[in-house]
């Protein structure tokens, strides 16, 4: 297992496997390439996601991160790779093979996506409480009391306010905006969450808060989570692997101290010691 | 040059006035949607004799059907003797010799808006229903490309989400027509503007329910003996109007959909809303020998 983690298609870095990846992977992603004409986005990524742990994507502007992200919601369909997620009781299979339907079932259950943008992943027009309940509707819940009560729970398990559960998300802060999102995002408790960017362009204090509380749920749920950010701090507060992607290709990946403390890639520690 | 050189000569017009071709294309789609119960089929819709919006779906559906042994209805908002509902009515007659009534037992087309008649429809009977808006997802998905992309995928999520809106704001459901109900556990239609009260109706019903949209181009269908269910949480049950109390002024009948007329000294009173079901009690009640049909509901449930 350790092994694919290993590969290290860039660097060539053996580096000590961390506590989480003793387990079988949740996610993996193989060979992923996708051009969009010209333009080359991805270039056969590989990727592998533990159980409980936090994968954190870096890399610059047009680095691929976010194309990615999507191949992982399943909103894209690359032009070579697989993708298997191991779900209890689910076939084993490559789920960009599934079609437009499956896919909306197996988002709608196990996978759960705060974007940079609210407008992306929330009704504006609807209830907060109403947009987390949307993702229970989906998955067939039909009990309006269910329904309620589940959506409280998430959305005070993001720490929203619950006085404010019924107010629209235009009425909302953009901090608060995230917190919607991520209550909709964890209210079926999915096998991996995807976030991408989810505090970019929020101040610093607030960024902080937001923070705090995906570290929390990380901690006290044990949710898989794939970071996107182009912010390293982001990155460090949060993630237990990380993954340097740079022009469509995965340049370094560690654990997040070793890409921190000891960065191998040159592209690495311009980009560490940038920011640093 | 004159007008009469650039016109071609008057002939007599087809009968049931649309060509045999749009006759046929009626059919073909007809037939599609009676096969996928709820599906929107598009049409080619033609123009006929009334504005867009006043019933020009419902009324090439009825001339496609129409035979010279029809016996066709047509009523507008439970009443037989509005403007629109008499002029569909005479032009039926006239375009296709077909006989007009009143009564809902004796006819076998009964072209709708906004209501189905209170007493029970037969196997041989027909029902089409005028419908200004085919599509329940506009109102959440004005895109009609991704709409379908929608039904197809059975997405109804944001269609329940009105509703859990509407409990969570007003504590009851507030849709009071058009409301969202399943046909054969697969697609979700909206059943034309009939009030709540008429939907049950629709439910394993024994006649032909087809549904047309003339401006919008699109026919769908509930053959009999198909599953109609209203989007219900399963802890809110579906509820009809509070109609079961009230009692007609005219016939003295009560448990049935009525029209509130408002009065000056700030009370209402109440009419039966299917105008000829009420006349056929007042002349029951004065002793004609009246024939009243079963009806869908008594003392205002269903059966």
């Amino acid at each position: 297992m350790a092994a694919a983690y290993f590969d290290g298609r860039a660097t060539g870095v053996e580096r000590q496997p961390p506590r989480l990846m003793l387990a079988e992977p949740i996610l993996t992603m193989r060979g992923i390439a996708r051009s969009y004409g010209d333009v080359r986005a991805l270039a056969g990524v590989d990727a592998t996601v533990y159980p409980g742990e936090v994968l954190g994507i870096v890399g610059e502007s047009g680095s691929g991160k976010s194309t990615l992200l999507r191949m992982m919601n399943l909103e894209d369909t690359p032009d070579a790779g697989t993708y298997h997620l191991a779900l209890p009781g689910h076939e084993d299979r490559n789920l960009f093979t599934l079609d437009r339907f499956e896919r909306r079932m197996l988002r709608a259950h196990h996978i759960g996506i705060v974007y940079q943008n609210p407008h992306l992943g929330l009704l504006m027009n609807h209830t907060s409480s109403g947009n987390v309940a949307e993702r229970l509707l989906i998955a067939g819940k039909r009990n309006f009391a269910e329904l309620r009560e589940r959506a409280r729970e998430s959305l005070d398990a993001s720490e929203f306010p619950i006085e404010r559960m019924d107010a629209r998300p235009r009425e909302l802060s953009g901090g608060m905006q995230q917190r919607v999102q991520l209550a909709k995002a964890i209210a079926l408790e999915p096998a991996v969450l995807l976030l991408d960017e989810p505090t970019t362009g929020l101040d610093v204090s607030v960024q902080a808060l937001v923070l705090d509380t995906l570290k929390r749920l990380q901690r006290d749920r044990r949710i898989t989570m794939v970071l996107v950010s182009h912010d390293l701090g982001v990155i460090r507060t949060m993630a237990d692997r990380v993954m340097v992607m740079r022009r469509g290709e995965v340049v370094e990946q560690g654990l997040a101290d070793q890409i921190f403390q000891d960065p191998q890639h040159e592209y690495t520690q311009q980009l560490v010691h940038a920011k640093l | 040059m004159t007008l009469q050189k650039l016109t071609r000569p008057w002939t007599a017009f087809n009968y049931g006035f649309l060509d045999e071709s749009a006759k046929r294309e009626l059919r073909r789609r007809i037939l599609k949607a009676i096969a996928v119960p709820g599906y929107q089929v598009p049409y080619a819709s033609r123009e006929v004799p009334i504005a867009r919006g006043w019933g020009t779906g419902g009324l090439q559906v009825t001339l496609t059907l129409l035979k010279p042994t029809s016996v066709v209805k047509v009523i507008d908002q439970g009443a037989d003797d509005s403007v629109n509902a008499s002029s569909i009515r005479k032009f039926v007659g006239r375009v296709g010799g077909a006989v007009e009534t009143e009564d809902t037992m004796e006819a076998t087309i009964i072209q709708s808006r906004h209501r189905i008649p209170e007493e029970k429809l037969r196997e041989d009977q027909i029902l089409v229903l005028q419908v200004p808006n085919p599509e329940p997802l506009r109102p959440v998905q004005p895109d009609m490309s991704v709409a379908r992309e929608m039904h197809g995928d059975a997405d109804y999520g944001q269609l329940w989400l009105i509703l859990y809106e509407q409990l969570v704001k007003a504590g009851r459901i507030m849709q009071g027509s058009s409301y969202p109900s399943m046909v054969n556990g697969r697609h979700v239609m909206t059943p034309s503007p009939i009030p709540r009260w008429d939907v049950p109706k629709l439910n394993q019903a024994d006649h032909l329910t087809i549904l047309s949209a003339g401006r919008e181009k699109r026919i769908f269908a509930v053959p009999p003996y198909t599953s109609v269910e209203p989007l219900v949480f399963d802890d809110v049950p579906y509820r009809v109007e509070d109609h079961q109390d009230k009692t007609c002024y005219r016939s003295d009948v009560s448990g049935f959909f009525m029209n509130e007329l408002p009065q000056d000294d700030g009370s209402s009173l109440y009419e039966l809303s299917d105008s000829h079901f009420g006349v056929k009690n007042i002349q029951k009640s004065e002793g004609e020998a009246i024939e009243i049909g079963e009806t869908w509901y008594k003392n205002g449930r269903v059966k």
